[in-house]
């Protein structure tokens, strides 16, 4: 029983991970209905501005996070202003591409900027706490209560804020949006600086976790498939799946390690074979 | 300028449209066959890997440029095809057999993803492949027994009737004339109805259906076709490399291929083998590249990545239709000179056109 | 003889009654008019009629046959035609390819003659060519034959679209909004074809409409749909007058 407590927390704190990077994605496609195939390396540039500004210029911890969160949140919108911009309107292969190629790009400018050699951060949550019998590590709690807050912000946003609101209404119509008045282009660098700010904090909420390097990038590839378990078009459902595929890897490596690196994706293909839309999916027929 | 004057509906069924078309095509063939005469070991091997590129482009061009079913995870096929076609060799069968199993055994896997992912909408589908492509990867460094895990599996020469083909120039022959065959084939089906029907399901499924195409039978045609094409790929990569390890069919080898198809010029056949071309020149540029930049920065890692992820956006960015989209914008030029207008290949500023459902 | 029988046909959006109990007969060789408000449902009983959208209720009977039994993708080969409001064509191909497309449903060939490209294929192919030439005369479309769709102007988009479901030699064609981003000209043009369609290529027509003066024109009998309900149906002039119509057009304050 406490393995069994202990491997859901885990799998709770990691599944936290995977939700915000999903989170960020679906956030991205519920705006512009393009898939960012560079939302896990967005993660990965953020853990290492964080590193940058922690560990290599000594700012304090407490100033660093902030920091690194404005700067990501700067360089997504940028991201969306220079390049993603230039694909409005082009079919949707191509714009996987282009977010594959820019993934691409980031994770081969990580290795030039910072090098191969995994990294890590000096993060003042350390040290273990127990209960019930199970030992976890502190980084791990905080994961999760920084998620939940986290999405306890995001949901009073949507809600509550003209901003929230306004990219809601994006995400819904974008002809609407702009004959509302909504600038509907700064909108959606707004949601990609949000999804970037987002991936950023999952960065550096794992760092402690994982040590920081290039191909951290790849842990985006989960997020997908958190994503796409969890239904497209629903946030709630991104956090959710991101939970279900946390959950599942520990469990997968305690019991069947022969196949514990495809596990998800197995689950994801028997959830897109039994409910192509996802879990959670918000989509209805297109009008005719 | 060249005027076409049409006598009868043949003639726009014809491949080669027209005198010059048939003349410069020709050439081209004879050109390509001759190639063993006029060099030698090393940029025959170099000429062999392009063609085996261009063979798995067009098994993902058939899947992603005329069907637009977005594939991101066609490197499995060509493990499949690879391990199929060395288990066979292997066993003793010929190239006679293991040929035709490789692209059998690929045909199967394609059939196993295309069912269900028929009925995804384009982001499931193309996460569905990579999925795909991730499992297979993760099972063939499992089955050991069969593809010798991740330690590594020779792999024997070809055998056709008995003889063994050792020599590079052996090699690129055979390639060369399996894909010649496997063009003509694609080019027939892009003539005839079938292939009609996907580019129709590539365009508007909803409207594909309203004229009587079913989008899944067509979905899952060009899946198996494309499979298989790109599954005697991986059979003669198997060849080209001797050694087979699953860390080479991984998802860098899987975004390649959509880079060579994109880059080349995607929904075309003259995409595919420019995109081969261009890549498989790309790759032997940068390794000579490197060696003669500073250290500075021919040192820097991921050099390599990086350069293609740059061409791959910017390729996108500013010239989506690809070398082939560039091709045909200067030969208009030409043709047209000098009454040639920049805006009749202007972009439609289009407004999201939502393949959501509302 | 009635070549479409719709009985007590109803769906519902999300708690929205979008279709409510219509039921209406189109005879062979006719012209049948639906006419409504935006939002009415009109282009529902359309997507109902091709199977894209699954019914509450009711029976759909064309030519003896239960459409309900049927897919989406077997609507054409019964010989029902259809074009959308918004225009779902094949925007990266030319204007004949997307015509051929519409001769799918007469195709014979087998897909390995297909991959060899046999003689049969070539015939059949040639053939196809010929009805599809027959569709481009008669809309005059013969000089856009080799363009690419994206660079179309609307107007001929929109024949392009007519010529497409002409391609299925359907005995019924449903038109939705034929008329709609035409100006005065292209509108009376498009009266002509339908009116041409009607007589030569003996097609029984079902048009969604706005334009009165077209409705007029054309039609033998038209249907007037409110809020998903059928609130008149017969001659144009009945229809028109119903107060029930004009009240839901013109707004309540008469």
């Amino acid at each position: 029983m406490n393995e069994f407590l202990q491997l859901l927390i885990v799998g709770i704190s990691q599944g936290c991970i995977y939700g915000l990077m999903a989170l960020g994605f679906v956030m991205i496609y519920k705006a512009t209905e393009m898939l960012n195939f560079a939302q896990g390396d967005m993660m990965m540039l953020g853990s290492f501005v964080a590193w940058t500004l922690i560990m290599d210029l000594g700012m304090p911890f407490w100033l660093g996070v902030p920091a690194t969160l404005i700067i990501m949140a700067l360089f997504g919108a940028l991201v969306d202003i220079l390049i993603v911009r230039r694909v409005i309107g082009q079919p949707q292969f191509a714009v996987i591409i282009l977010t594959l190629g820019l993934g691409i790009i980031f994770r081969a400018a990580a290795g030039m900027i910072w090098g191969q050699v995994p990294l890590t951060i000096d993060s003042p949550i350390s040290g273990f706490s127990s209960f019930y019998g199970i030992v976890i590590g502190n980084e791990r709690l905080a994961i999760i209560a920084v998620t939940a807050i986290l999405i306890a912000i995001l949901w009073a946003y949507f809600r509550y804020s003209k901003w929230g609101i306004a990219m809601k209404a994006t995400s819904q119509n974008q002809l609407a949006a702009y004959y509302s008045g909504i600038p509907v282009r700064v909108i959606i660098s707004a949601v990609w600086a949000v999804a970037a700010a987002i991936s950023a904090l999952a960065g550096i909420l794992l760092a402690p976790i994982t040590l920081i390097e290039p191909m951290n990038g790849l842990l985006g590839i989960k997020a997908f498939a958190a994503a796409v378990i969890g239904g497209f078009g629903s946030m709630p459902g991104a956090i959710l799946g991101g939970l279900i595929v946390g959950i599942i890897e520990p469990f997968a490596a305690a019991y069947v390690p022969a196949v514990k690196g495809s596990m998800i994706y197995v689950v994801m293909l028997v959830v897109l074979a039994l409910r192509p839309q996802g879990l959670f999916a918000q989509m209805h027929k297109k009008k005719l | 300028m060249r005027i076409l004057f049409k006598t009868n509906y043949k003639q726009d069924l014809n491949l080669a449209k027209h005198g010059g078309h048939r003349f410069w095509y020709g050439l081209l063939i004879l050109v390509l066959f001759a190639v063993p005469l006029i060099f030698d070991g090393y940029y025959i091997g170099e000429a062999t890997r392009i063609l085996i590129y261009a063979m798995a482009g067009l098994g993902l061009m058939v899947l992603t440029g005329f069907t637009g079913q977005v594939s991101l995870g066609h490197a499995a096929f060509l493990a499949i095809g690879a391990y199929t076609n060395a288990w066979f060799l292997a066993q003793g069968f010929s190239s006679f057999v293991a040929l035709p199993m490789a692209a059998l055994l690929s045909m199967i896997g394609g059939l196993l993803v295309a069912i269900p992912a028929a009925r995804m909408s384009g982001i499931y589908l193309a996460i569905a492949t990579l999925a795909f492509a991730i499992i297979v990867e993760d099972v063939a460094g499992h089955l050991s027994s069969i593809t010798g895990g991740n330690r590594g599996m020779m792999v024997d020469v070809p055998i056709l009737f008995g003889y063994q083909i050792w020599e590079s120039w052996e090699l690129y022959l055979f390639v060369l004339s399996i894909l010649v065959a496997a063009t003509l084939a694609v080019l027939n089906i892009l003539r005839s109805p079938l292939g009609r029907a996907m580019i129709a399901v590539r365009e508007s499924e909803v409207s594909s259906q309203a004229l009587g195409v079913n989008p899944m039978k067509i979905k899952v045609f060009a899946f198996t076709v494309s499979a298989a094409i790109t599954g005697l790929a991986g059979a003669f990569l198997a060849h080209y490399m001797s050694f087979l390890t699953p860390q080479i069919f991984g998802i860098l080898l899987s975004i390649q291929l959509l880079l060579m198809i994109v880059l080349g010029g995607l929904g075309t056949v003259h995409g595919v083998f420019f995109g081969a071309v261009l890549i498989g020149l790309l790759e032997t540029g940068i390794s000579i590249a490197k060696d003669s930049l500073p250290s500075s920065i021919g040192g820097l890692p991921g050099i390599e990545p990086f350069i293609f992820g740059a061409i791959l956006v910017g390729v996108i960015a500013f010239e989506p239709t690809g070398i082939y989209g560039r091709w045909i914008k200067i030969r208009s030029y030409m043709e047209f000179f000098p009454v040639y207008r920049r805006k009749s290949f202007k972009r439609q500023r289009a407004y999201l056109k939502t393949e959501r459902l509302r | 003889m009635s070549l479409l029988e719709i009985e007590n046909l109803s769906i519902s959006f999300g708690g929205l009654k979008a279709v409510d109990d219509v039921s209406f007969t189109v005879e062979e060789g006719s012209v049948y008019a639906v006419i409504g408000p935006n939002g009415a449902g009109k282009s529902t009983i359309f997507n109902l009629l091709s199977r894209f959208y699954e019914p509450l209720s009711g029976k759909l009977k064309f030519a003896n046959n239960d459409l309900l039994e049927l897919g989406a993708k077997d609507i054409a080969r019964l010989g029902i035609a259809r074009t959308f409001q918004n225009l779902e064509l094949f925007e990266h191909a030319s204007v004949l390819q997307n015509l051929l497309v519409g001769r799918h449903v007469h195709n014979t060939q087998s897909w390995w003659r297909q991959l060899l490209f046999t003689g049969s294929v070539v015939e059949a192919e040639l053939e196809h060519r010929t009805k599809v030439e027959e569709v481009i005369d008669f809309l005059e479309l013969a000089h856009y034959r080799n363009q690419i769709i994206s660079s179309l102007p609307y107007g001929v988009r929109k024949k392009v679209e007519l010529a497409r479901a002409l391609c299925i030699e359907p005995k019924l064609l449903l038109l939705d909004e034929p008329s709609s981003g035409l100006n005065p000209e292209e509108t009376e043009e498009m009266g002509f074809w339908i009116e041409d369609i009607r007589r030569d290529l003996n097609m029984t027509v079902v048009l969604i409409e706005h334009d009165m003066s077209l409705v007029k024109e054309v039609s033998d009998r038209v249907l007037a749909i409110v809020n998903g309900k059928v609130v008149a149906e017969g001659a144009h002039g009945f229809v028109q007058s119903h107060p029930e119509v004009v009240s839901a057009y013109l707004g309540d304050s008469q």
